[in-house]
């Protein structure tokens, strides 16, 4: 599907870029990667090291997929994307564990989890290993900056009814009552399903037009 | 695999071997590089993040010395010890307590808490979770919840007669049922994690607090070794 529309448009780079952030948003269009979404968009910190962790090894593993195309046999593709993907995985974790203990506490298991993220092996695949250096980088970059937008979109709604406050700051008064339910995985999918609906209201409102 | 035999001719191994070989020899090098590079960074937050939390659990103090517990006696550690525990002094020099680090199993993991133990007063005097991968929302109550954490200011782990062992076991009550000085008073939606943190408590003071007790004149005097 993704090829389909990448050959359709796409004369130019930048356009490589905004179909990530908005056409083909990873999250709230082509629903791909959903299990960190769910799980690390509690607040809205967690929500933007997640995306930016994801980005990171989405735009190396498309770089370097994209420039070894003419080497790697069709037979050995899938593997060789795994293993690129798998090291740069590796290497964002030791990079967080040495940027902060508290945030590497809070995404856990989810950071080793990017390696299984079908949003990076469906962009290595689909994109990266028919196309140019630059158009790659410009795709992983568009889709990555895209699935963090819409992780940050959740977090920031969970963390506002969950907790009472916006990237650890709190903004509503103590008499709120935090709805324990947004923080959960149950307000992840509630949270998703309204972003859904928006983006999707939106989108039937312009094609009527 | 129909596709390519028609388009193009399969690859032979050899092609097949170059290509994850020569990935696997540039992914291990990325790989080393970065572990190389951020090591000395990761240990030093370690134990940034550690000497933090000594100065959390021991209100009150200025400076901390570790001891390892060798031979039957409580001696200045060098860095290959393993049974490690942190006396922190106030800034006369006097000997305030003992941070100790304990796990446990958890909820869903194991637990790794430090807590803070005064031989004084025969007390539990501070409490911080280092590490805990406790349900976000619920199970992870046990690092913030402020009557939670309550507990941990003036918990009683006196010894018995015989200064064998504690008196009273620390157990982890149902919320709002605390009554006496042992016992913790729980998290409701995180009982679980709640009772761990007793248990772990538990059974790390009935281990050290005898010895800590009995060898306490061996903190006494602040020795500045390292």
């Amino acid at each position: 599907m993704n090829n389909e529309i990448t050959k359709a448009t796409a004369p130019n780079t930048t356009d490589e870029f905004i179909k990530g952030l908005w056409k083909e948003n990873p999250v709230f269009v082509q629903v791909l990667g959903m299990c960190p979404v769910l799980a690390v968009s509690n607040t809205a910190v967690n929500a933007l090291a997640m995306g930016l962790a994801t980005a990171f090894v989405l735009i190396m593993s498309n770089s370097l997929v994209s420039m070894l195309r003419n080497f790697i046999p069709k037979e050995v593709r899938i593997a060789s994307y795994i293993l690129i993907i798998a090291t740069f995985v590796t290497m964002i974790d030791y990079a967080i564990q040495a940027i902060s203990v508290d945030l590497h506490k809070n995404l856990g298991a989810f950071i080793s989890l990017i390696v299984v993220n079908c949003l990076i092996l469906s962009r290595a695949e689909a994109f990266a290993s028919k196309n140019t250096l630059t158009k790659s980088i410009m795709d992983a970059l568009g889709m990555g900056l895209g699935f963090t937008l819409g992780l940050v979109s959740l977090g920031m709604v969970r963390e506002i009814l969950g907790s009472g406050s916006i990237f650890g700051i709190a903004i509503l008064p103590d008499t709120f009552q935090e709805w324990v339910i947004m923080i959960l995985p149950a307000g992840g999918f509630f949270t998703l399903a309204a972003w859904l609906l928006v983006f999707n209201l939106y989108k039937q409102k312009r094609n009527a037009l | 695999m129909t596709d390519s035999k028609t388009i193009a001719p399969p690859s032979n191994s050899f092609k097949m071997l170059r290509a994850m070989a020569g990935i696997g020899i540039i992914c291990g090098i990325l790989i080393v590089f970065t572990y190389e590079g951020t090591l000395p960074r990761i240990e030093f937050l370690r134990a940034e993040a550690l000497k933090e939390a000594i100065f959390k659990v021991l209100p009150g103090i200025t400076e901390m010395q570790p001891y390892a517990y060798k031979n039957n006696a409580f001696v200045p550690a060098e860095e290959t010890d393993t049974d490690v525990v942190y006396a922190g002094y106030d800034s006369e020099g006097n000997f305030k307590g003992i941070a100790i680090v304990a796990s446990g199993q958890g909820y869903a993991d194991q637990i790794k808490i430090i807590y803070g133990y005064d031989p004084e007063n025969q007390t539990v005097v501070g409490f911080y979770v280092l590490e805990s991968k406790e349900t976000p929302g619920l199970g992870d109550k046990i690092e913030k919840d402020p009557t939670f954490l309550e507990n941990f200011t003036a918990l009683d782990v006196d010894l018995n007669d015989d200064q064998s062992t504690l008196q009273n076991r620390v157990v982890t009550v149902k919320k709002g049922t605390k009554t006496n000085a042992w016992e913790v008073d729980g998290i409701s939606g995180a009982t679980i994690s709640s009772r761990a943190i007793g248990e772990i408590i538990n059974a790390s003071a009935s281990e050290w607090a005898p010895l800590i007790y009995k060898n306490k004149t061996a903190f006494n005097s602040l020795e500045n070794e390292q």
